[in-house]
């Protein structure tokens, strides 16, 4: 900071003098960088992508390994040349899991920030909060969140969701599996607002569809922390329990599933988010053992694990177990963040695609990405080949079934895109951008 | 589940809740009984009770390989630590405001924010578990009357566990140990002089501002405890102390701010009705219960259902 040193010292450092002097010695050193880089080069300033992140609040284990991911996949675009020949820069901010806050982020992301895109939602409340303000500002929204809300048509034509599948795809590919290998006769546990809600209404139609029946639904609220009362609702008959729960509580709640049934369990398929960055060697996690989740992208090393895992693995420092190589007590998402990464690369290609300089481009982004359909099992798509549908707004890709086997989780079956397939529920391409 | 086993789960389990909640509660009342000051940090204390208990147990797990001992050791130092921090901030921070009531309430919400983001950049976002020094799953008996008379039977999910048995002994005890302490000893003595009249207590000699650290530390020592016995059963994580300080306020507020027996009673009256309602009707039912109990109790009898009327 060679400019705080120069003589314009006050001598007699009166503090409003100071405070002045100061605050610009601070403006001439932050502005420093920019002009001296990119003066006369306008073509070379960054793209800036702003990341909207649950950095705090209960999405915060979650936010915390989507914001590893997302450096990592910058990193590397970065090193390769960037996009359209200009590095790409991360702006972060702090929605706090909440979705008041997340639409003042957005906001800050058009306004102040001058933001290319906004990106990396997670939880559904928080995209639900957000996505209208983003359609407003015309901001390109692309989340990575799992729920259905994009492809129902819900939200708007700025809002995308390119980079990870929707509940009701992934719901419609479990049942099958869990109808012909588990039993017919099924209680869920979900939590008690949008994104249980899905998981209730899709699996509930699609395990009928299966010939199999749904006899409870158990609906718990999201703050709850003690469960085994609500688990003697549970009737005698069931065969098969599915559970889906998410938050900080959820390594109780499987802890009590355990306790409640002690030696003589139905059969128990759940989503990996109810274990999402938990060890799964975690004290009280044994009765899982020979349970199956289901999960986005297998969290343990398997056999056959392609060259594109592997280099994905590698790129944010990951080890077999899919805890952090540095800290193998730092579980990771691994379920979900795989999402960021492929949005980022879809974010590159639609950038690419449509020639983009800068924020007036922005409806051609939105363009050139409804474009998009095929998109091969690659560096840029380690998750899985995938399909994209324009219309609304939604990625398809395969699914995991993994059954827990001496703590680990151990692929039994990989489900085909197509066993994802629903009809359109909206056509965004018709409203104007 | 039958109607009979299905209540006495529900019970058990209102139980364990009021155990903890009666502990954490306690504390707060025992800070604003003493010094009249409400301690909104309160919930973040019982967090790093729990946040301790997980890095304490950790650490002497990986020293000592395993056991027991690395809960005890818990149980030991979290605690401690818990309440030394919080005489730190007597000290250091409400001293400096005078005990003013509406200071100190801002001072302590600053408190609140400054733990509980300390305990996220320190311990981080996840939830940690500790593993509890036993844990064996009892299956419970219930007496079925068929035709030919009462014969024990063992339903389906009807148990508890070892250590949730324990918290609710050790809970019973600690207070039992509180009530001795506040009524049998001279350090009771004190404090209850100091909460009857200060300035008279000053004259007679006692060191009140010394006094006012203990107790604060104490109250936090508490919530800490009772941080680290519901660690095991719950997992740490840095925003467990939202929900607590809530459920800790309804309870002081029903059993009447100062009074040790009206903290029980009402800890045991909002734990089991928690328990029960939810389980039977809906566990929104049961808040939207709780709230109207503090509505009626502030209405009706705003001492508290053991509280002394205010002089």
């Amino acid at each position: 900071m060679p400019v705080t040193k120069t003589d314009a010292a006050p001598r007699s450092p009166a503090r409003r003098s100071a405070i002045k002097t100061l605050a610009a010695a601070a403006a001439g050193t932050a502005s420093l960088p920019l002009w001296a880089r990119y003066a006369g080069a306008e073509s070379a300033a960054p793209i800036r992508i702003g990341f909207q992140m649950h950095a705090t609040g209960i999405g915060a284990a979650y936010g915390r390994w989507y914001d590893r991911t997302t450096r990592a996949a910058l990193r590397l675009i970065n090193e390769a040349g960037g996009i359209n020949g200009r590095p790409v820069e991360l702006v972060t901010e702090d929605d706090g899991t909440d979705p008041k806050r997340g639409a003042e982020v957005v906001e800050k992301f058009a306004s102040l920030h001058r933001c290319d895109v906004g990106y990396g939602t997670l939880f559904s409340h928080v995209v639900m909060g957000s996505a209208p303000r983003a359609g407003e500002l015309k901001l390109p929204y692309f989340v990575v969140s799992e729920g259905h809300h994009v492809a129902s048509g819900a939200l708007n034509r700025w809002t995308l969701q390119p980079g990870i599948t929707d509940v009701k795809s992934q719901v419609l590919a479990m049942a099958p599996f869990v109808r012909e290998n588990l039993g017919r006769k099924v209680t869920m546990i979900f939590p008690d607002y949008a994104f249980g809600h899905d998981h209730r209404d899709f699996f509930s139609e699609a395990i009928e569809a299966q010939g199999g029946e749904v006899v409870a639904k158990l609906a718990i609220p999201p703050t709850e922390t003690s469960f085994t009362k609500y688990f003697a609702k549970i009737p005698r008959e069931t065969e098969v329990i599915y559970h889906v729960m998410v938050g900080p509580s959820v390594l109780t709640f499987v802890k009590e599933m355990g306790e409640f049934f002690g030696p003589s369990r139905p059969e128990i398929f759940g989503f990996i988010d109810s274990l999402e960055s938990v060890d799964l060697q975690s004290p009280g996690l044994d009765f899982l053992e020979g349970t199956y989740f289901w999960e986005g992208m297998p969290r343990y090393v398997q056999p056959d694990q392609t060259e594109f895992d592997r280099h994905y693995r590698a790129a944010i420092g990951i080890d077999e177990n899919g805890a952090l190589a540095a800290d193998p007590s730092d579980v990771s998402a691994y379920a979900h963040m795989f999402g960021c990464w492929e949005t980022l690369y879809v974010i590159k290609a639609g950038m690419e695609a449509c020639g983009y300089r800068g924020p007036d481009d922005r409806a051609a982004l939105v363009e050139a990405v409804e474009a998009m359909t095929e998109m091969p099992l690659s560096n840029e798509h380690p998750q899985g080949a995938k399909l994209f549908n324009g219309r609304t707004h939604q990625v398809f890709g395969p699914q995991y079934i993994s059954k827990v086997e001496n703590g680990r989780l151990v692929v039994q079956a990989e489900t085909p895109i197509e066993a994802g397939f629903y009809p359109d529920e909206v056509d965004y391409t018709t409203q104007s951008l | 589940m039958e109607f009979g086993p299905h209540l006495m789960l529900a019970v058990l389990e209102g139980a364990v809740t009021a155990a903890v909640l009666a502990l954490m509660a306690s504390g707060l009342s025992l800070v604003f009984g003493v010094m009249r000051v409400v301690n909104v940090a309160h919930g973040q204390f019982f967090m790093l009770g729990a946040v301790l208990a997980w890095a304490v147990s950790s650490a002497v797990s990986s020293a000592l390989g395993g056991g027991a001992f690395g809960f005890v050791a818990a149980v030991l130092l979290a605690p401690v630590i818990a309440g030394a921090l919080a005489v730190a901030a007597d000290l250091t921070v409400l001293k400096r405001v005078g005990y003013d009531p509406e200071r100190t309430i801002v001072a302590t919400i600053g408190l609140l924010y400054i733990l509980q983001q300390a305990a996220l950049m320190t311990y981080g976002p996840e939830a940690r578990p500790v593993a509890p020094p036993f844990n064996d799953r009892l299956a419970l008996p219930w007496v079925a009357f068929g035709p030919e008379g009462p014969r024990l039977i063992w339903p389906w999910g009807l148990s508890i566990t070892s250590y949730k048995l324990f918290v609710m002994g050790a809970a019973a005890a600690v207070l039992a140990g509180l009530w001795a302490l506040m009524t049998r000893t001279g350090i009771g003595l004190v404090m209850r002089a100091t909460q009857l009249d200060r300035e008279t207590a000053q004259a007679f000699g006692i060191p009140v501002e010394r006094v006012y650290a203990g107790v604060f530390g104490l109250g936090a020592a508490l919530a800490a405890l009772a941080g680290v016995l519901i660690v095991p059963i719950q997992q740490a994580h840095y925003l467990m102390g939202g929900d607590a300080l809530l459920l800790s306020f309804i309870v002081v507020i029903i059993g009447g701010l100062g009074s040790l027996g009206g903290t029980v009673i009402a800890a045991l009256l909002i734990g089991l009705s928690d328990g029960i309602v939810s389980v039977f009707f809906s566990p929104t039912l049961a808040k939207i219960l709780a709230t109207l109990l503090v509505a009626l109790v502030l209405v009706f009898r705003p001492e508290g259902l053991r509280g002394k009327a205010a002089r």
